[in-house]
């Protein structure tokens, strides 16, 4: 008895679990990570006040609404090649590596910002944890691009179809999860009361 | 068995038909991954086995003998490492769950090929680099701990990368396995009728997808430590080396039942099919699996009660572990219930499953005394915990391996084994067994710590009967792989059938063909209907 039957529109059962269960180990990932912060946050209450208010938080913010908008149109892009759009799908995902593309230039200034003051990994616990987080999340955007651009190459083909868009259904789902991360790094390093 | 035994070579050699490198390397077929997996592991079992007679001999006297002390941390080190990420992780679910997992959900392939072969190759680079860091021998031991771990001059941040590499093998086999179990089975094949092993694996793999990354990053925070100087795990900077206890156990609690619960599939496979019986409390057995794995997660505190731990953790993590043996143990009842009034023969595969019970009863009740707080304050670190370890781990999952080896020997070859030397190998290594580590558990009560390259003259009697031991069970295993490396090249055509067992991969041929299955079998009922319906005729 085979749980594999067809979704109604969209990728099988097995890649979509596929998905979701590697998800699950990367939320695990950054969750060690998280508990690490959680702990330091309580031990060193007071670096992490200190040392949070040199990062630039109207570069985060921005960066925020950058990767919010690439989650938009990779969400359009399936919506569109679900219904048989290919030119739409194409633009789409031209538009998220683009946003990608900012969203780590904005994080490249950030980061030359920190080194030229002097802010590495080894400073302190704070900018150790925030250099790990945002260069492990850096990492996967890249990873995401990645995909994207071989997405982009196989949809120049005319590879997806109303039928089969399984590859860009799952890279949406890894890429709104990526887009998730932020969403929790963002206030944990920037915004720290 | 046939009487005149046809050892000439059979026309169809099923999914072994094809040969040369390529046919190997580049293979999508889950049955030769899980070859290439058996060969692969079994190499380091061997490799990791000859470090660990290495070690006794060196404990046959008290004093210095055969190589320095940081020889002796080095070895240690390099047989727990190969021992548990080379070898034991991978041993059953890598290579018997990539070769078993379809046949016995009765489907062609797993659910991911290509990720399949892929986690193959990710994990031989792994073990690339794992050994390439030889050329700066570890001395940590196989637990890393930090601090040392973050200032020796051993090539640390270069195994956390091999190793990295083999946690991302073992994730997506974990991941591939649950998919294939979840959308891949036999037509008619609901939960309920799936065989226990398939459960076990199901179980495993989900420790696998969840726990495994946990140690990913803790390898990355450890070389990132190394590498950039972060102080997480460095008190001096204000770091706490706690943290890496709890993100290493967090870990290697769940992954001792990705070793253990594939053994204990192996074992309700094998124990109904020798005892003609179909097994007893079947959605017990199944659902302790799920317990096990689920309850594993909670009990990594058991391993720092000494390091540093609030003592109301401690009595909840200590309760914990307490109760994780709860399902463990339903299992063992269900394995007896299911001998009681059996018609029992006794072959090698049955023999190796009934030493896993016997033995994983004593390895598991031991267990319980390390996991009760006042007890392991005395026993921790000393020889006991070794024991307790090793009758788990040796007496438990290398016997469910060996089991499992034998028992789908012919399934896997096309060839059956020599039964009289698998039987004598079986002695030896039981017996040898005992030897080596029943001597241990009295080590460690009177006080001997584990780790050190010397130890006080008083200990020497029970340390020479260790060692004696360990050269029969030496013995055992290689007349065992001797008796593997002969049946593979001349031993007599297996039948199709050779144990009349009721599960799938029994109903194609041996060795199957490459698609598995010629026709893809429809499941009426569960396959433990032994000495009721559906028996296999007696050949």
């Amino acid at each position: 008895m085979s749980d594999n039957h067809e979704a109604p529109n969209g990728a099988p059962v097995s890649a979509r679990l596929g998905i979701w269960a590697f998800l699950a180990t990367e939320l695990l990932l950054f969750g060690a990570l998280f508990t690490a912060y959680a702990q330091f946050r309580i031990t060193h209450a007071e670096l992490f006040h200190q040392e949070h208010l040199k990062l630039n938080r109207v570069l985060g913010a921005l960066n925020t609404l950058v990767l919010l908008t690439s989650s938009l149109t990779i969400a359009i892009g399936i919506a569109a090649i679900r219904r048989g759009l290919q030119k739409l799908l194409k633009v789409c995902l031209s538009l998220t590596l683009a946003l990608a593309c900012g969203f780590l230039f904005i994080k490249y200034l950030e980061w030359s910002h920190d080194f030229h003051m002097g802010w590495f990994p080894r400073t302190n616990l704070f900018f150790g944890l925030y250099f790990m987080m945002t260069g492990l999340h850096g990492l996967h955007v890249l990873a995401g691009m990645g995909v994207m651009i071989w997405l982009l190459y196989k949809a120049q083909r005319g590879s997806f179809s109303a039928e089969y868009n399984t590859p860009v259904e799952i890279t949406g789902l890894y890429w709104h999860f990526v887009d998730l991360v932020w969403i929790y790094l963002f206030p944990l390093l920037y915004l720290i009361g | 068995m046939a009487d005149h035994p046809n050892t000439s070579l059979p026309e169809d050699r099923g999914y072994l038909s094809e040969h040369g490198f390529r046919s190997w390397a580049l293979t999508m077929d889950h049955k030769r991954i899980g070859v290439m997996y058996i060969w692969t592991t079994l190499g380091f079992f061997v490799v990791a086995g000859i470090l660990a007679l290495l070690l006794r001999l060196k404990l046959l006297v008290p004093g210095p003998a055969l190589f320095s002390d940081h020889t002796y941390n080095v070895l240690f080190t390099m047989h727990g490492a190969m021992m548990i990420f080379l070898f034991i992780i991978p041993a059953i679910p890598s290579a018997l769950g990539n070769f078993f997992i379809p046949l016995l959900i009765g489907c062609r392939d797993v659910a991911f090929p290509r990720l399949n072969l892929f986690s193959y190759w990710i994990f031989v680079a792994g073990i690339a680099v794992t050994v390439g860091t030889l050329a700066a021998p570890m001395d940590t031991g196989w637990t890393f701990y930090t601090p040392y771990s973050a200032q020796t001059s051993a090539a640390v941040t270069a195994l956390s990368f091999g190793l990295f590499l083999i946690g991302m093998s073992s994730i997506l086999t974990g991941l591939n396995f649950i998919v294939t179990i979840h959308t891949m089975r036999a037509p008619g094949m609901g939960w309920y009728r799936m065989p226990l092993f398939i459960w076990a694996m199901y179980a495993t793999s989900v420790i696998q997808v969840l726990s495994t990354p946990v140690i990913g990053i803790t390898f990355l925070l450890l070389a990132a430590e190394r590498v950039f100087g972060i102080g997480f795990f460095d008190p001096a900077k204000g770091g706490d080396p706690l943290l890496f206890q709890h993100f290493f156990w967090f870990y290697s609690h769940p992954v001792v039942y990705v070793m253990i619960l594939p053994a204990m599939g192996i074992v309700s496979e094998v124990v109904p099919v020798f005892a003609r019986k179909p097994i007893f409390g079947y959605k017990a057995i199944a659902y302790s699996a799920l317990a096990i794995a689920l309850i594993g997660f909670l009990v990594w505190g058991h391993h720092m009660f000494v390091s540093g731990m609030s003592t109301v953790a401690g009595v909840i993590f200590s309760f914990l572990t307490f109760f994780v043996a709860v399902p463990t143990g339903m299992k063992i009842f269900n394995w007896i219930a299911t001998l009681y009034k059996g018609s029992i023969t006794f072959e090698s595969p049955m023999l190796y499953a009934l030493s896993f019970i016997f033995l994983f009863i004593i390895g598991g009740l031991t267990g319980l005394f390390l996991g009760a707080l006042a007890t392991d304050v005395h026993v921790h670190d000393t020889y006991f915990l070794v024991a307790h370890f090793h009758y788990t781990m040796m007496g438990g999952t290398v016997m469910g391996l060996f089991a499992g080896l034998h028992y789908w020997f012919p399934k896997m070859t096309g060839r059956m084994f020599n039964e009289t030397w698998a039987k004598s190998a079986w002695w030896l290594v039981v017996s040898g067994f005992n030897v080596t580590f029943f001597p241990m558990f009295i080590l460690g009560m009177q006080g001997m710590p584990r780790r050190y390259a010397e130890y006080p003259a008083k200990y020497q009697a029970l340390n020479v009967v260790a060692t004696v031991g360990s050269w029969f069970l030496a013995l055992g295993v290689i007349i065992m792989f001797a008796n593997f490396i002969k049946s593979l090249r001349n031993g007599p055509l297996a039948p199709d059938n050779p144990w009349r067992g009721l599960t799938l991969e029994w109903q194609t041929t041996s060795p199957p063909p490459e698609e598995n299955f010629h026709e893809i079998p429809t499941v009426t009922d569960w396959p433990y209907g032994y000495g009721s319906r559906n028996e296999a005729p007696r050949e």
